[in-house]
């Protein structure tokens, strides 16, 4: 078996692991309440770093506006999801749409913000997602929807403006407020598919001729385009993937909530899911769900410390960044791999002799 | 130093077409080719042609222009003036991917890999153009994909006979040695089936055993492939041993043309390179 194969068997791996050990924990209610509400957003947050590095990692451009299309997925998934509340009743059902709506609405985001900045070359790509995160947020303050009798309402005023029907008229969303009255029904098993599902994408696409394309644009542009790879295309078809992906997680987040407010996806969320990204290892996807699993639930467990969690972080990334770039650290983690891979060699040959 | 203001011999300059390729389209034709960069004139008034199944040198002491002609014509520079015709056709307007799709393909001087690929994912980037599956069908691994992916592995190996490179398939590109690093980049080339292969100085850095065994093998691809080869190079005995013409760039104009047994006696070339290697000592 190849070793991507395997890799991509460990993170299936991984994932069912936690879903099976944490749901033992829930039905025989072994867990905090705390830490149980914690299982939706540790998926979600995955979902967030697994599809940052496919635009970090694996095409090699950096996005500091990820939270962005997170909450446009947020806030459209509650949006139809409300909508359908009467017509779909099963709730399973109406999360699928939900998610379905969010990832598209997000992709769409992302085309409008790819086709222009992908063409440049440089690091246009930060500033410009940088902008969007900022732009979305403030949008999402001062937008208001409703919905009644006569369908959904729109306005950028307030909530008088949106004219709703008294008697069968709903508000959605309602500006700074963010979206309100959200009917709960992500579930934790809901958000182990999600992340089964964005695996699924993400390493099939990497391991095919499109990811192939796109490594070999990161590794080197010009050498890419002399073999007639039409790199814009690449990039894009990468950051759509990965704004697609962000807008379904966000949309299982919101919906997990009863009210989301448009401040819980600004610049902060942004660069902690790269900081997932960064901390797993730039392009490994084990990593971003070990690093996004527990950096979700530390500020959990270390509750007293909330208010500090952005300085804790900040420390964090600078230690690495440090250990990472340190030489003696380099040649210490190369010489425990070493003794690590002669430990097995000798248990092989054991075995083998036996 | 070189006089900078001789004027050309021969403008439009003959051209040496070998007698096989006669009756055959020319796969480039170059006219009146140049480029400025600010108020630097890096390539002027250079005029080429190249038969179906030529192989072609271009030299020139360091900085004469030659990478920048390689540049021109496949378009990561777009030309201030002149024309250049791949197979008949004007590529005015074109990019490098189109011009790449039109059938040129080439190296680097500085190796230019995509160094966290495989040797066998280098080659497949070749190859990338001459397969059409879907990115659905990658992502739900539909009969297409596995189909595919098994004649380009194949079409891989295959090209990486040429260079008995098979056996370092799974290898990092970035981890091959410098030798193996340029006979790659001559195999992913290949791979997007050309109609004419430029190589940039494919003997850089090689052993002169090495460098032989380059000579054979581009003969050996021009006639397995039947396309047509212009390569930049210093190695004199290479240059002289497999180009049936060369031209002799100096300060971005072409200073001489002809059969390799002409260029070596030719007064204007051989003061050119002394008048390099002076100004180096
Ligand atoms: N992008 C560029 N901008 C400015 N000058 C350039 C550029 N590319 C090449 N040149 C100049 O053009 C001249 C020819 O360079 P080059 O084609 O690399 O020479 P060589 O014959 O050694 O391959 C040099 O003087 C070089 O400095
Ligand atoms: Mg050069």
């Amino acid at each position: 078996m190849k070793k991507h194969t395997k890799n991509s068997f460990l993170n299936y791996g991984i994932i069912i692991l936690f879903f099976v050990i944490f749901q033992t924990l829930v039905s025989t209610k072994h867990i905090s309440n705390s830490l149980q509400g914690q299982l939706i957003p540790i998926c979600v947050y995955i979902v967030m770093a697994l599809s940052l590095n496919l635009v970090v990692g694996i095409s090699g451009e950096l996005s500091l506006g990820h939270a962005g299309f997170m909450s446009v997925g947020a806030f459209s998934g509650v949006i139809v999801s409300t909508a359908l509340k009467h017509s779909v009743e099963n709730g399973a059902l109406r999360l699928l749409i939900a998610v379905i709506v969010g990832a598209i609405i997000a992709s769409v985001a992302g085309v409008i913000i790819g086709i222009p900045v992908l063409r440049l070359r440089g690091d246009y790509l930060a500033i410009v997602t940088l902008a969007f995160g900022e732009i979305i947020k403030n949008f999402l303050n001062v937008l208001y929807v409703g919905v009644d009798a006569k369908g959904l309402h729109f306005s950028l005023k307030d909530e008088a403006s949106l004219g709703l029907d008294i008697a069968t008229g709903t508000t959605i969303v309602n500006g700074p407020m963010g979206a309100v009255g959200i009917t709960k029904i992500s579930t934790f098993f809901s958000a182990i598919i999600l992340v089964i599902v964005t695996l699924f994408i993400i390493q099939n696409l990497v391991y095919s001729r499109t990811g192939r394309a796109i490594k070999a644009i990161r590794d080197n542009r010009i050498a890419a385009e002399a073999c007639g790879l039409n790199v814009t295309k690449y990039k894009l078809v990468a950051f759509v993937v990965s704004a697609a992906l962000a807008g379904s997680a966000g949309a299982l987040y919101a919906l997990n909530y009863s009210t989301v407010v448009p401040k819980k996806f600004d610049f902060n969320t942004s660069i902690l899911i790269l900081v997932f990204v960064v901390l797993g290892g730039i392009g490994n996807l084990t990593g971003s769900i070990i690093a996004a699993a527990l950096l979700t639930v530390l500020p959990e467990l270390l509750r007293a410390f909330s208010d500090y969690r952005m300085l804790v972080y900040a420390i964090v990334l600078i230690l690495v960044m440090l250990i990472t770039n340190n030489e003696k650290a380099r040649i210490l983690t190369t010489e425990f791999k070493y003794r690590l891979k002669i430990k097995k060699k000798s248990i092989g040959n054991k075995e083998v002799s036996e | 130093m070189p006089n900078k203001d001789i004027k050309l011999v021969s403008v439009p300059s003959p051209n040496f077409v070998p007698e096989r390729d006669l009756g055959k389209p020319l796969v480039l034709e170059v006219s009146h080719l140049g480029i400025d960069f600010g108020g630097l004139t890096a390539v002027d008034d250079f005029n080429m042609a190249i038969g179906a199944t030529e192989i072609a040198g271009l030299i020139g002491p360091n900085g004469a222009g030659k990478t920048t002609v390689f540049n021109l014509l496949t378009k990561v520079y777009q030309p201030t003036r002149g024309t250049i015709l791949l197979n008949g056709k004007d590529t005015a307007g074109m990019n490098t991917i189109q011009v790449n799709r039109e059938g040129i393909a080439r190296t680097f001087q500085n190796i230019r890999l995509f160094d966290s690929l495989t040797v066998e994912d280098n080659v497949k980037i070749g190859l990338h153009n001459s397969m059409n599956y879907h990115m659905y069908h990658g992502i739900l691994r539909l009969p297409k994909y596995w189909k595919e992916e098994k004649a380009a592995h194949e079409k891989a190996m295959d090209l990486l006979k040429i260079f008995d490179m098979e056996d370092m398939a799974n290898a990092k590109a970035g981890s091959l040695p410098y030798g193996a690093q340029r006979r790659l980049e001559i195999v992913r080339a290949l791979a997007t089936s050309p109609k004419l292969l430029l190589l940039d100085e494919p003997a850089a850095g090689m052993n002169p055993s090495e460098t032989a065994e380059l000579m054979e093998n581009i003969e050996k691809i021009r006639d397995t492939f039947q396309i047509a080869i212009m390569l930049i190079e210093h190695d004199m005995n290479l240059v002289m041993g497999v180009c049936e013409s060369i031209a002799v760039l100096n300060f971005g104009k072409i200073i001489a043309k002809g059969t390799p047994a002409e260029i070596q006696n030719n007064p204007q070339v051989i003061e050119a390179y002394l008048g390099a290697k002076k100004e180096e000592d």
